[in-house]
């Protein structure tokens, strides 16, 4: 099979950026798969992560002091 | 208490879940990099346009696998944030620093080099190309390196010191860390299994061109290139659980009694290699472990030491305390039950230096804190009611880890008799029966892979960190009702997006099948 000479524009960040522009403008199967990917990234980090998976220490305590405290008490309470 | 271990168990459950789902993708993405890297290398040399046909149908399979896959380990970072935020405070960097490197690498090698194997093939040069899809390749098994550092240090931690002040273990050897022979045999172990896994996706697809008798060359091609792999990973995946075996005998002895379904040990072990476990068994009654067993004499010192007369505790043994040398002698280590008295003053040693701190009495802190070193290697057992509480769901641990083993047993006979049937009686790959079976071994291959993970995680309860943290010490205050409704709102987008996945599969695999393959120049 004879190869395509790699074409070569003028600087390395043109070139990387034909590299990904032209890719997705002629991207067939994958036009779908980032839709399925954008979906599911949104759905994540939108959704999930923003609603039910707060970092709680971050969220419920100003300082690594007040973090380390509250775990200090939850790891030795006492049943 | 009851409300405790509710969130305990659906933490657990929602973490399994996504761990599983997860695993679906990432064993693939590892063994087909490379079979792809390999057929990419062929077309190189030959520079074949049928071999460039067959490396971009399977480049493509890869493509949608890597698509669908991608980000779903990150829902595992969310649940520790906010499912075991004990937990993650307590590790502090070491779980940290292995997930960063983990992240940096999987977004700088495995982007950038994925764009240049699917957008690049008129772009750069082949050698540059074939470049690209090796470090794709590789990118991806040092991404699941970093991973298996942090999980081989959950089961066997080493390379830190608690810091009382700070409620953090604290890395002070991060090559202990990152070299801890566990993570080490652990990654081998994955990695390889995946090679393995996707040698037989490449057969069982190509068997369905056979059977179709579509492109049947291109499936020759393919079974000789994804045979050949999947039976090396297969011989190093058994390799590197052999030395897996033996660090589980060293430092996690509870699970390697409950793989085994093991109450009383001896020296000259036998292994079950086929065992119905009796269910009225438990560790305080002298019931039967089995109601039905075929065992190998010996076998399982030879795979706990390498030693056929080697003594293997059971889950009694080590509850007890109790080692027997090969002369008969009793050793004696601490019990269960020591060991829960070692870490409740280890607690107690924590509540003081508490107090201490609070009042800024330096001296007392320094002595608390001498006091909780001397005794934080049993810190975990501080947290547990009685010994029976240490030791994992034997069922589950036994079936899944049995289950591994014997689809592991059919997998090496079913890569010998295709690459046999390929190379030497290609009239068997005419054969249904034959064709059949290469395709049904897909599922058979997912679920040997998942009873692996099953076994090395369910087996290593009750601990998140081996001896250091239980479960429900490293649970967050949560109410049950979110864990819940955010499992089954996982688990109903999983499976949407596995049927998409399987879907546009489904699509590339029916697509490949009627390409002019046959047309090509060779």
């Amino acid at each position: 099979m004879k190869e395509e000479s790699p074409s070569r524009p003028q600087n390395f960040f043109r070139r990387v950026a034909d590299l990904y522009v032209d890719g997705f403008r002629n991207m067939t199967v994958g036009r779908t798969l980032w839709v399925l990917i954008i979906l599911k990234v949104a759905l994540l980090l939108l959704v999930f992560k923003l609603i039910f998976f707060p970092d709680l220490l971050q969220r419920d305590y100003d300082s690594d002091q007040d973090r380390a405290q509250a775990v200090r008490s939850s790891l030795t309470h006492e049943k | 208490m009851n409300d405790l271990m509710s969130v305990v168990d659906w933490s657990r459950a929602q973490f399994a879940l996504t761990a599983m789902y997860h695993w679906l993708f990432v064993p693939l993405t590892l063994g087909l990099s490379v079979i792809v890297a390999v057929m990419e290398t062929i077309y190189y040399r030959t520079r074949s346009e049928r071999w460039l046909a067959i490396t971009k149908f399977w480049m493509t399979l890869f493509g949608v696998n890597f698509a669908i896959g991608v980000a779903t380990g990150i829902i595992l970072e969310f649940e520790f944030g906010s499912n075991w935020s004990n937990y993650s405070w307590f590790v502090g960097d070491i779980f940290g620093a292995p997930l960063a490197i983990e992240g940096l690498l999987a977004f700088f090698m495995e982007s950038t080099f994925i764009a240049v194997m699917f957008f690049g093939w008129k772009k750069v040069s082949p050698r540059f190309h074939l470049a690209a899809t090796w470090l794709t390749g590789i990118g991806a098994s040092l991404s699941a390196l970093w991973i298996l550092v942090a999980n081989g240090w959950m089961q066997y931690p080493v390379g830190m010191e608690f810091d009382p002040a700070q409620m953090r273990n604290v890395m002070d050897d991060f090559w202990a860390v990152a070299f801890s022979p566990v993570a080490i045999h652990k990654f081998f172990h994955a990695v390889f299994s995946g090679w393995a896994l996707a040698g037989v996706f490449v057969i069982g697809v190509s068997c369905w061109f056979l059977l179709k008798k579509r492109n049947e060359a291109m499936a020759i091609r393919s079974i000789k290139v994804g045979g050949t792999i999947g039976l090396a990973g297969m011989l190093l995946t058994l390799w590197t659980g052999d030395s897996s075996a033996l660090d589980v005998a060293r430092v996690q002895p509870m699970k390697l009694a409950a793989m085994e379904g093991l109450y009383e040990g001896k020296c000259g072990q036998e292994i079950v290699a086929f065992g119905i476990l009796n269910p009225e068994k438990k560790p305080d009654n002298d019931a039967d472990p089995y109601l039905f067993d075929i065992s190998l004499p010996k076998g399982l010192s030879f795979l706990a030491t390498h030693d056929f007369n080697a003594f293997v505790p059971g889950i009694n043994d080590l509850i007890n305390g109790i080692e027997l040398t090969p002369e008969g002698d009793t050793i004696r280590h601490e019990s269960y039950a020591e060991r829960i008295e070692i870490g409740r003053r280890a607690h107690e040693a924590l509540r003081r230096f508490d107090a201490a701190s609070a009042k800024g009495d330096t001296a007392a802190m320094a002595l608390a804190a001498a006091d909780l070193k001397a005794d934080y290697r049993f810190f975990g057992y501080g947290y547990l009611d009685n010994p029976s509480q240490a030791v994992p769901p034997v069922a589950l641990t036994f079936y899944s880890f049995h289950t591994m083993v014997i689809l592991g047993g059919y997998l090496m006979l079913f890569f010998a008799v295709v690459l046999w049937a390929v190379w030497r009686r290609r009239s068997w790959l005419s054969n249904k029966i034959i064709l059949w079976a290469g395709m049904l071994t897909i599922p058979i291959v997912y679920v040997c892979s998942q009873a692996g993970w099953v076994t090395a995680e369910v087996g290593r309860q009750p601990w998140i960190i081996q001896d250091i943290m239980p479960v429900q010490a490293a649970i967050s205050d949560i109410p049950v009702s979110t864990v819940m409704l955010t499992f089954w709102l996982f688990a109903a987008m999983f499976t949407a997006f596995l049927a998409a996945e399987v879907g546009i599969m489904l699509r590339q695999i029916a697509k490949g099948s009627k390409s002019d393959y046959e047309s090509l120049k060779d």
